[in-house]
């Protein structure tokens, strides 16, 4: 019995350690993008949300998590066009809430909330860190897409 | 007419990269009509207007210095030019800037002596 349990034991343990290993995002390059987004903050992988995501988000950048981040309708319109283009994808899963509104905040996905199960409130608020959305706190190499589990370093 | 938007862009945009901060300043200063105040920027800098924020709050309270964004912590740029020569040389940066931190801070845009007042202040510093 046990070598039968075994096999597609292994396969599943394989599928789960995927993941760690597949977490980099390759972030195409776009000026517009990385100007008037990562002015703020990281520019977060297009891919991290779904484009119904990123079409509600772009829809209201006067409105942005609190701050005014309206940009020129030319520009708005492209890196929503860019975000789109490069959104969702094979890891990112349905990045809607429960009623199907398109969420806002990756930091509300499904994804990250199973990834960064094991990060207590107490943690996300230290000084060092200050809030989720602050990838680069813990992932150093975030800002190039690597978001394994290999390159994090959570700081006191 | 319908062209005078494309050429206003156009003139804007030509315009864009021959700033410098003093020019702003003169600029500022002739839309409020009266002379700007360092002291007065100041103030208007490095405390609360209104908003959760204040300048200070993401640019510090000398902004000869780099800053940190008071929610992302992303690194911010020093704003004084004096410690940083690309801060105040593109108009469409400069209003854009203006007009969401104002914005964020004021719940308003910043009126023209406001805006004034905070450039005189930001040039004195050294």
């Amino acid at each position: 019995m046990k070598p039968i349990i075994a096999a597609p034991l292994l396969a599943l343990l394989a599928a789960f350690a995927l993941p760690a290993h597949a977490d980099r995002y390759n972030v195409p390059k776009n000026a517009a993008f990385e100007e008037e987004c990562a002015s703020c903050h990281l520019a977060y992988p297009p891919q991290m949300l779904h484009a119904d995501s990123w079409r509600a988000m772009m829809g209201d950048l006067s409105h942005h998590f609190g701050s005014d981040a309206s940009i020129d309708e030319k520009r708005r319109t492209a890196i929503a066009d860019f975000l789109v283009a490069n959104s969702g994808g094979r890891k990112t899963g349905n990045t809607r809430d429960a009623k199907g509104k398109p969420l806002l905040r990756i930091t509300e996905t499904a994804r990250f909330e199973k990834k960064h199960r094991e990060i207590s409130a107490a943690t996300w608020k230290r000084a060092s860190i200050k809030s989720p959305a602050n990838c680069t706190a813990c992932h150093k190499q975030a800002a190039a897409g690597y978001y394994n589990e290999h390159s994090i370093t959570i700081p006191k | 007419m319908r062209h005078l938007p494309v050429i206003a862009a156009a003139i804007f945009t030509v315009g864009a990269h021959a700033e410098t901060p003093r020019d702003f300043l003169a600029r500022f200063e002739k839309e409020a009509g009266t002379a700007a105040s360092a002291e007065r920027g100041a103030r208007f800098f490095t405390t609360k207007q209104g908003g959760e924020w204040s300048c200070a709050s993401c640019h510090t309270d000398k902004p000869t210095q780099a800053g940190r964004h008071a929610k992302t912590d992303k690194a911010i740029t020093p704003l004084a030019p004096a410690a940083n020569a690309e801060r105040f040389t593109d108009a469409a940066k400069v209003d854009k800037w203006f007009r969401r931190n104002c914005n964020d801070t004021l719940n308003r845009v910043c009126s023209a002596q406001e805006k004034a007042d905070v450039m005189a202040w930001l040039l004195s510093l050294k």
